[in-house]
């Protein structure tokens, strides 16, 4: 990890957002492709548009191998989740179909969702996850009618970090016929995940936040065995292929990727993925890491912040989202404070999730959200516990 | 004598390039020559005696491609 005088005066904690720092490795080969490589990829048959396709190429292969994918293809770059997500719904969803969804949707999800019943598109039931965020798969089995097309479904909270059972659900919607959409932005990286044994038949990431790539990045992963004409490009143009013609590719990627990719945040993006993967212990030693954050910081805040009130819950699986407040001090003004005085970063609000909210009973006020990272260490946690303190008291004085 | 294998997509020649140096079949990617067309601008140039296992590897792996052409 980089050292420089102002990454070591603050202590970073909206990892869930986008984390930071990033390792070395993903800086160095953003730099490398600007500087020794810059070309674009799949356009022209000169050699650094040749290396730019070959870094796309180790990108996709890389996403694969974490996702357990065997076609590399099926890999489809976009700029986050949220265009994934987008993409996926709105091309698989047609007029009259019935979708299934979750009260713990990130807005990426509930949005497009909502807008296409509001249009009159699609009809919705949107199933309430429990007091702690956790669905309950039987009533998803429930809500299935014969005229579901789809279950979009959160797979970790990223206002709580909760981790959904996707397996079971997944399994449910392929004994039914029915298509299974993940949205994997938080858990990408940080849950083990393998699209054929999770029953995923499509699944949206992030590749800014677990990853550790640049903003700007992400992808829809489509399962090996899925029929992906089932889904209708979101976008159409240029792909570098067939220009003879002004129909829009029919195989993968090219199908879903007009447009020139975004190559330094994917050259990014792969020394991210590689080093999540070669990580001693791997994804499963990444989420051991976080889990045991969650609990420590939820552990000495307990014992020794007086007002401190936690939504997430303790010793639960999660993915080191820890979400909670302060009372007496709205959260905006406690975020405030502990930025501006203590140099710690971290969320506030209703994280762009308020059905969320809604759920776990915060809503409107919302949380502060500390999401970690691999890079973060208990002396940080002990440093925020230590400003919490000091604010919950200064209140009481 | 020499080969090419021609792509729908510049994805499935870089594709193809990785796999087949992966079995040590040597291989290039170069611009598709004046007298063959394809839907990209790349082709993979592979020497003439390899390539029915290439075309053994790329079927293996799924790897679509348009033809392959003697030069």
């Amino acid at each position: 990890m980089l050292k420089d005088k102002k990454k070591s005066c603050v202590i970073y904690f909206d990892n869930a957002a986008t984390s930071f720092p990033k390792p070395d490795c993903v800086t160095t080969a953003v730099v490398h492709y600007l500087t020794q490589i810059g070309a674009n990829p799949g356009r022209s048959g000169h050699k650094l548009a040749i290396e730019a396709g070959q870094i796309v190429f180790k990108t996709r292969k890389s996403i694969a191998a974490l996702f357990g994918l065997k076609n590399p293809m099926h890999v489809i770059f976009t700029s986050n989740a949220t265009e994934a997500l987008n993409t996926a719904i709105k091309g698989v969803l047609q007029k009259g179909d019935h979708v299934v969804t979750s009260s713990m949707e990130h807005n990426s999800t509930i949005r497009p969702l909502h807008e296409m019943e509001k249009e009159g598109i699609i009809s919705l039931s949107i199933i309430k996850a429990d007091k702690i965020g956790i669905l309950d798969p039987e009533k998803i089995r429930k809500a299935i009618t014969a005229k579901t097309k789809a279950v979009v479904i959160n797979h970790a909270s990223n206002v709580i970090g909760c981790i959904q059972p996707i397996r079971e659900i997944g399994k449910i919607c392929r004994e039914n016929g029915v298509i299974f959409i993940v949205d994997c932005a938080q858990s990408a990286g940080v849950v083990p995940i393998n699209i054929d044994q999770d029953n995923i038949d499509i699944l949206a990431f992030a590749g800014h936040k677990g990853l550790y790539g640049p903003t700007g990045t992400g992808g829809m992963v489509i399962a090996d065995g899925f029929d992906f004409k089932k889904i209708k490009p979101l976008k159409y143009g240029g792909t570098g292929s067939l220009s003879d013609k002004i129909e829009q590719p029919d195989f993968l990627p090219d199908r879903f990727e007009s447009g020139t990719l975004n190559v330094a945040g994917l050259s990014g993006l792969l020394a991210g993925s590689e080093y999540i993967q070669n990580r001693d212990g791997g994804i499963r030693g990444i989420l051991e890491h976080k889990i045991e954050l969650q609990n420590y910081f939820i552990q000495q805040a307990e014992m020794l912040i007086k007002d401190f009130c936690c939504y997430s819950s303790f010793q639960l699986p999660s993915t080191g989202v820890v979400a909670f407040s302060i009372n007496n001090f709205s959260v905006s003004e406690t975020a405030q404070i502990l930025s501006d005085k203590y140099g710690i970063m971290c969320r506030q609000g209703l994280h762009c999730s308020t059905l969320a909210h809604q759920t776990i009973g915060t809503f409107p006020a919302g949380t502060l959200r500390f999401g970690f990272s691999i890079f973060n260490k208990k002396e940080e946690l002990d440093l925020a516990v230590q400003a919490l303190k000091s604010i919950s008291e200064s209140r009481n004085i | 004598m020499k080969a090419v294998i021609l792509f729908h997509s510049t994805n499935h020649a870089i594709w193809a390039e990785n796999e087949l140096k992966s079995h040590k079949i040597v291989c290039k990617i170069i611009s598709v020559p004046r007298h063959l067309s394809s839907d990209c601008g790349y082709c993979l140039q592979i020497n003439a005696e390899d390539k029915e296992e290439a075309i053994n590897l790329l079927n293996t792996n799924n790897i679509e491609f348009e033809k392959v052409e003697i030069l």
